[in-house]
């Protein structure tokens, strides 16, 4: 198991690697930050001087290296337009996000399990129809349809929760709602497929002979042995949601790093862009490798044996 | 990597998807395959045929008749079936118009994507080595980076518009069209009739084109579904986030954006158009999932 | 008679037709008695023994005259209530021993969930039940064990555990498919004389299907020989080796020298040309027709009868019975 563990560490350290080299071309390559930082009105002269000024006529290696430098150092580059460091920008916006995202989770998690089980517990009756049309049309739906409709239903006609801002927990329902919409399908064809084995599995067969409950069986025996491949995905989605939250969050007007991300694009803040571009796919990269230690982790097989 | 193991397991068949006959008997006899056949042959009918079907020219503005409701209130106007928006252009002729547009993208896209990612993964499944770990970690990267991110991050750059948009998802989509093609190749290079293909002398394109390919199609129309998905959704969220298509074109996303400020008294606004997406995004999935049934299972 | 059943009937989805399994059996356990169930695969012994447990997968048909176990008419039985029974009045053994067993559960955590569902029992008294039990059919180092995960046991470690697992709760009856078939033939040994002494400490009903004769002649009381879904022949163990009369049998057994128990050890079941024919409409006749050496043209028209031989033999046959009899080596 250590190889393996070795081995994907490896490999994500290069892929982070890659990332980071795709964030750099992103912000100095791809865009000039001459002309970001002095703005619309500036002269040619103006942004020759500042090129010189910000040593953005280096070469880009020392450039490069200097870029991971900062990051080591926590400095993610200043705004064009706010001019204020990047990672204050991020970091107070930072637990919204991560709220929302988590709500979303738990959301998608306590819809995808017991319906899966359900589902796979009874399967093709009525009930496991409909949980796999759920599962389809939940992968269908634009979720920022799903957000604009619940706005309309939730938010105008029965005023029962706030539309937008971030100041309360009633603000996260709907966003968590049109987030976990998203999460939710793919996770519940999980719960349903690895239940579906197990469930024909020679273990449960050895446990029904002994008399063991079905409820227990179920969700005690059966449901440990199916979990371990949804926690995996659980946090690969986790990662996907961190994108998805662009969406939500500039339709709830929730003030999460999302949003930031959003206000930046339209606006070309390239270095506010470039740095959360990175700090996202960090994120994921990191959340993969946990989901894969943690999988290694959790089955006893894989651990090596304790005693 | 994990992300890799979302794909379901790839099962190549000994011989090339069933003889053409049996195929089409097994599917129309397929319940889900005649459903979402018939919707998305409907859609791609409707964006062809737009400019017969289409009552009124999208992007004429009639001020004076804006924010009519469709046929199912009272107040309507009879000769907007479904109404007018916040600029007096008839619904109706906007969503059929809008069809168009998905089905553009999502054909040029997910074409552009299938033809990267099939060969990063034919050259990966087949020379196998340090240009396969290249191309993996390639892959790796790629599944690594948000899409809707980097897509967003490029258009702010590069400057939105339709011709944009389907370049940026087609060169992001093709991750699992790679990911399939590089295991399935794994396999069947592993059988005889390439190994035979190979003493005999036959050139790399050959084989790869001739041998290897057609034995793939199953799984690959299987993801090519699933990514026409995605490029639908994805280019709805662009231009509903201003960074996609531009107006006045009638995107479905940049309808309801348009939506936004009105959506509270004419909901149909948003009604409309997510529904019209929500359509073709459940027809494509549902076409997939029955392509799924028809080629996975019955091999004898 | 602690199990009686009369006139079983099991029919399984096959591709679009019913497929019948078991076709009409009768059986009967006492209390302290084996009884072996041998047969070809795919004669029906397996879906037997589950349709005693009610274990039958969900479209599976199962209809019977009566299958009884002690005052308790299974049949009848809702499956919250037979739930209650397994495990605790009647258990069964599983022939593959690697994955019977939830890998990601301890030893301790499996057997003691066993217990306690069918006695209420905490877990302390649960813990000093499993180790009596596991000591009980050899296990050393009982409470290591008990802590311990499946993947670290081999095999016949696994096998006993599962043994124990079904004792935990001192059943009336035990059924076994085929537990040694699995192992190596000392670990086989093994097992099976664990089987005998719990049998006999307990005086446990046991019914035990294998297809090796060396196993039916170290353990078993009678012997019933299955075929295509029916019994042909059941009887005492010496009777129905060394006297077999049904032309099955006698196929079976091949050329295995007749007397002498211990000397048919590790004797395989001889292969008789053809295959097992499955059923799937009524079918009366004598299910070994298209194999059998002497078949009748009476064999073709009507349902063999049953013969008895020797008081408690019985035969399914339409050969007479001094046909049946056997010379004497």
């Amino acid at each position: 198991m250590l190889t393996y563990l070795v081995r994907r560490a490896t490999m994500a350290v290069v892929v982070m690697m890659i990332v980071s080299v795709i964030c750099f071309v992103l912000s100095n390559v791809a865009y000039d930050p001459a002309v970001g930082i002095a703005g619309a009105q500036a002269t040619d002269e103006d942004v020759a001087l500042i090129r010189k000024t910000y040593g953005f006529d280096r070469p880009l290696v020392v450039r490069f290296v200097e870029y991971l430098d900062n990051i080591a150092t926590g400095d993610l580059g200043t705004s064009y337009l706010s001019k204020r460091p990047v990672i204050e920008m991020i970091l107070e916006r930072l637990p919204v996000t991560a709220l929302l995202a988590v709500l979303s989770m738990a959301l998608a998690l306590l819809i995808a399990l017991p319906l899966g089980s359900a589902a796979a517990l009874w399967p093709n009756t009525i009930i496991d129809r409909f949980v796999q049309l759920l599962a389809v049309a939940g992968q269908a739906i634009p979720n920022f349809w799903a957000g604009l409709l619940l706005i309309v239903v939730f938010g105008v006609q029965l005023r029962w929760l706030p539309i937008s801002g971030s100041t309360t927990y009633a603000h996260f329902v709907m966003p968590a709602i049109t987030l976990g919409t998203f999460a939710m399908p793919p996770l519940m064809r999980l719960v349903r497929a690895g239940m579906i084995e197990v469930l024909a599995s020679d273990y449960i067969r050895t446990a029904r002979a002994m008399g063991i409950r079905p409820f227990q069986l179920t969700f005690k025996y059966a449901l440990k042995n199916a979990v371990l491949p949804v926690i995996s995905l659980s946090a690969v989605q986790l990662g996907f949601m961190l994108g998805g939250s662009i969406v939500v969050e500039s339709i709830f007007a929730l003030n999460g790093v999302g949003y930031l991300a959003w206000q930046s694009m339209t606006r070309s803040d390239m270095p506010v862009i470039q740095a959360i571009v990175l700090m996202i796919s960090m994120i994921y990269i990191v959340l993969t490798l946990l989901a894969d230690l943690l999988n290694a982790y959790m089955d006893p097989r894989l651990r090596g044996s304790r005693k | 990597m994990t992300s890799q193991a979302s794909v379901s397991t790839v099962e190549v068949a000994e011989e090339p998807i069933v003889k053409r006959l049996g195929f089409w008997q097994k599917a129309l006899a397929h319940r889900t395959f005649v459903f979402s056949g018939i919707i998305l042959l409907a859609i791609t009918l409707v964006a062809i045929f737009a400019p017969l079907i289409a009552p009124f020219d999208p992007y004429f503005q009639d001020i004076a008749s804006r924010l009519k409701p469709p046929f199912w209130h009272d107040t309507t106007v009879a000769e907007h079936l479904l109404g007018t928006d916040q600029l007096g252009r008839d619904y109706l002729s906007r969503l059929i118009y809008g069809a168009r547009i998905s089905m553009a993208i999502a054909v040029a896209a997910t074409l552009m994507s299938a033809i990267i990612g099939i060969t990063l993964g034919l050259v990966a499944g087949y020379f196998g080595g340090w240009i396969d770990t290249a191309i993996s970690t390639v892959i790796t990267t790629r599944l690594s980076m948000p899409i809707i991110l980097i897509a967003l991050a490029v258009v702010a750059i590069v400057g939105p518009s339709l011709t944009v948009v389907i370049v940026v998802l087609g060169l992001l989509l093709w991750d699992q069209f790679a990911v399939v093609t590089r295991v399935a190749t794994q396999q069947v290079c592993a059988r005889d009739y390439v190994t035979a293909a190979r003493v005999l002398g036959s050139s790399l394109p050959h084989i790869l084109f001739k041998e290897i390919l057609p034995n793939i199609r199953a799984p690959l129309m299987v993801v090519a579904t699933v990514e026409m998905a995605q490029a639908v959704l994805l280019e709805a969220a662009l231009s509903f986030l201003g960074l996609g298509v531009q107006a006045p074109l009638p995107s479905w996303g940049l309808m309801l954006s348009e939506a936004k400020t009105s959506m509270f008294f004419s909901p149909w606004l948003i009604v409309l158009p997510g529904s019209c997406l929500f359509v073709l995004a459940l027809a494509i999935n549902l076409m997939g999932d029955a392509m799924r049934d028809l080629t996975a299972g019955g091999r004898g | 008679m602690l199990l009686e059943v009369r006139d079983l009937h099991v029919t399984l989805p096959d591709q679009g037709q019913q497929l019948r399994a078991v076709r009409g059996i009768d059986l009967e356990v006492a209390a302290g008695e084996t009884l072996c169930l041998v047969g070809e695969s795919g004669c029906g012994k397996s879906m037997t023994a589950l349709a005693l447990m009610q274990l039958l997968p969900r479209n599976a048909k199962l209809s019977a005259q009566t299958v009884r176990l002690g005052e308790t008419e299974l049949t009848k039985l809702p499956e919250r209530k037979m739930s209650a029974l397994r495990g605790r009045k009647i258990s069964m053994i599983f022939q593959e021993p690697m994955t019977a067993l939830n890998p990601v559960f301890t030893i301790g955590d499996q057997l003691r969930s066993v217990y306690r569902r069918h006695t209420g029992a905490n877990k302390q008294e649960a813990q000093a039940r499993a180790i009596e039990v596991l000591e009980s059919v050899g296990l050393t180092n009982a409470a290591v064990r008990l802590g311990q995960f499946p993947h670290q046991l081999s095999g016949g470690l696994r096998q006993r555990v599962l043994i124990a697992m079904a004792l935990m709760c001192e059943p009336e009856m035990i059924i076994c498919d085929e537990p040694t078939t699995a192992l190596d033939v000392t670990t086989q040994a093994q097992i099976l004389r664990i089987l005998k002494d719990a049998q006999d400490k307990r005086k446990m009903g046991m019914i035990f299907i294998t297809h090796d004769l060396g196993v039916v002649a170290r353990i078993t009381d009678r012997v019933a020989v299955m075929y295509a879904g029916r019994i042909v022949e059941i009887g005492p163990r010496a009777a129905v080796l060394q006297n077999p009369a049904h032309p099955y049998t006698r196929g079976l057994i091949g050329s295995v020298p007749r007397p002498k128990d211990e000397s048919a050890e590790g004797a395989r079941l001889a292969s008789i040309p053809g295959n097992v024919p499955a059923f799937h409409r009524e079918d009366q006749r004598c299910p070994f027709l298209s194999r059998c050496p002497k078949r009748m043209d009476v064999c073709t028209r009507e349902a063999p009868p049953k013969r008895t031989r020797h008081g408690d033999q019985y035969v399914f046959c339409h050969l007479p019975l001094e046909e049946q009899e056997v010379q004497p080596a």
